[in-house]
């Protein structure tokens, strides 16, 4: 009783939390477990982890994962929407699709569905009008969808002329796709809000770019050996041969 | 507006079809002849035309900024208006913008690709939900009951703390508490808080005669099925609680009638733990101070 046995490591309770849970835990339900667990006066070791700071929690839980991941076993701790769960590995698919039947699942999205869903996930909050920007084509069908699918929601309203409506994207949205948070999103960097840089040659050589470069062999690169090589009616001969290729 | 896309759902959008025609040409978007393929654009939208598929709008808008550009690059430099100097007219040069918003669109379409694997993925994970564990429902019966002799060992730790006081001088105690008491006190306790740790009842008694009766009431409690005295384990401390329901409809008869029948009531379970405190429990001499007490509660049975 007296000398309580030195308790498990933390990550081995988390393991055994996320086993046995009816439904992903959080972070936040995992402490309080935790907590929980403590007042067993029975258990004396479990006072050992009454007090655990959440991030201490994520650690544990990120070493817990990258051991699963490293195991090579079947399932991994995965963390979906915040929520962290044990779930099976995708090519054991067509094995667990025999046991438990096709995942309830709403049908896939379509392709402009997909594309306008990416643009909101990435440049949120965003109006319809930014998006139609990005898409060269009205979203109102598409948008209509997504928010009927609970995937996107309105966030707010944009300060400018109109306070036009700006959409973000909803937890289920995360859960649908299995990701983590927002700043999980793939290239999660390079797609938000930065403008397109004009690359070097684009500011220095004005011809060229979008032109082919008609007589004037300059010694080619690649692409620069491609293109010239059925202009059709391209009258660019007046093009001046001034042009070195943009490089990469 | 919409409607497009159902006639006509190979290419999503002009931007669509512009970046199916740089790839067509294997360059990089920031290399692409724009004016070859604002023909083939315009050839694309005239087959379109002659497929009798309806052209959304925005496909004609992007044939007028090719053809725009398009123009442009068929005047001799010298005669093309003056765009190249400023950084602001930079900005306006139609390649320009078009470009950066190919190259955008691009990005977001790569990008809808990846989620496009995630999606797959998702649908191929199962995510582990145990059954739900039918766990027993804890109920105090389902702990190990604390045998007589757990009780009487409990007791005489109680009781020892009397015998150091009560050493030397014995007072005549007033017998304040008859066992029947008790058992109302103990009953009234128990349903108040459902459990209740065995040292707890003996916390506020005065002397040793008020242990006697009140392990006496427990005992009796016990007997009747009223009240279950558990232990998680051996020697750990005792609860005491009320009987799982089952009992408790035995209970309530027992219960109705215990009032007015306490004395008789109580005359069966004095003999059955009598000879259990007497006999088991060690080191009991009557007198003597180093643990006078044993002897002490059979012998002392005063109650009313």
């Amino acid at each position: 009783m007296d000398p309580s046995p030195a308790p498990p490591s933390l990550k081995l309770v988390l393991e055994a939390f996320l086993f046995s849970a009816q439904k992903a835990l959080t972070v936040r339900e995992l402490r309080d477990l935790l907590a929980l667990a403590a007042q067993d006066e029975t258990a004396p070791e479990a006072a050992a982890y009454k007090k655990t700071k959440d991030e201490d929690i994520e650690a544990a839980l990120a070493e817990l994962q990258s051991d699963h991941a490293a195991a090579g076993r079947s399932y991994r701790l995965l963390c979906v929407a915040g929520s962290w769960q044990f779930a099976s590995t995708p090519e054991f698919a067509p094995w667990l699709r025999a046991l438990l039947g096709r995942k309830a699942r709403p049908p896939r999205l379509s392709q402009p569905g997909l594309e306008t869903l990416t643009i909101v996930a990435y440049r949120q909050p965003v109006t319809r009008v930014e998006i139609e920007q990005i898409r060269g084509v009205s979203v109102d069908g598409v948008m209509q969808t997504l928010l009927e699918r609970g995937l996107i929601e309105a966030v707010g309203r944009a300060e400018v002329v109109g306070r036009p409506v700006t959409y973000g994207t909803t937890p289920a949205f995360l859960e649908y796709f299995g990701i983590r948070s927002l700043e999980d999103l793939p290239a999660a960097d390079e797609l938000r809000r930065l403008p397109v840089q004009r690359p070097e040659a684009l500011l220095t050589v004005d011809p060229g770019l979008a032109t082919a470069p008609a007589d004037a062999p300059s010694p080619g690169t690649p692409a620069e050996a491609e293109s010239p090589k059925e202009a059709p009616a391209n009258p660019t001969a007046s093009e001046p041969p001034t042009v070195p290729p943009p490089e990469s | 507006m919409g409607e497009y896309r159902v006639r006509f759902e190979v290419f999503e959008g002009p931007l669509d079809l512009l970046l199916y025609l740089i790839r067509k040409e294997e360059v990089d978007i920031y290399e692409v002849n724009l004016t070859r393929i604002a023909t083939e654009f315009v050839e694309y939208l005239n087959l379109m035309r002659e497929l009798d598929l309806d052209i959304a709008g925005e496909f004609v808008v992007m044939a007028a900024t090719l053809m725009l550009i398009k123009s442009r690059e068929l005047l001799p430099k010298d005669q093309r208006p003056e765009t190249q100097n400023g950084e602001e007219e930079d900005l306006e040069d139609p390649r320009w913008e078009l470009i950066r918003q190919l190259v955008e669109y691009k990005k977001f379409k790569d990008a809808a690709a990846r989620l496009q694997e995630f999606e797959h993925r998702a649908e191929n994970t199962f995510p582990r939900i145990p059954g739900r564990v039918e766990l027993p429902e804890e109920t105090p019966a389902r702990r190990s009951e604390a045998t007589i002799f757990d009780l009487l060992s409990a007791v005489n730790t109680v009781l020892q703390r009397f015998s150091k006081r009560e050493g030397e001088a014995r007072d005549v105690f007033e017998d304040r508490w008859s066992v029947s008491e008790k058992i109302e006190l103990l009953l009234h306790t128990v349903r108040e808080r459902s459990a209740v740790r065995f040292s707890e009842l003996f916390q506020n008694a005065t002397n040793r005669i008020e242990v006697v009766v009140t392990f006496l009431a427990i005992l009796e409690l016990v007997r009747l099925r009223m009240i279950v005295a558990a232990q998680s384990e051996a020697f750990a401390d005792i609860q005491i609680q009320l009987a799982p329901p089952p009992a408790d409809a035995n209970a309530t008869t027992a219960e109705a009638t215990l009032p007015a029948t306490a004395e008789d009531a109580t005359e069966p379970a004095v003999p059955a733990p009598d000879p259990g405190t007497s006999t088991a429990l060690p080191g009991v001499s009557n007198e003597v101070h180093p643990m006078p007490s044993e002897g002490a509660p059979p012998e002392s049975p005063r109650w009313n």
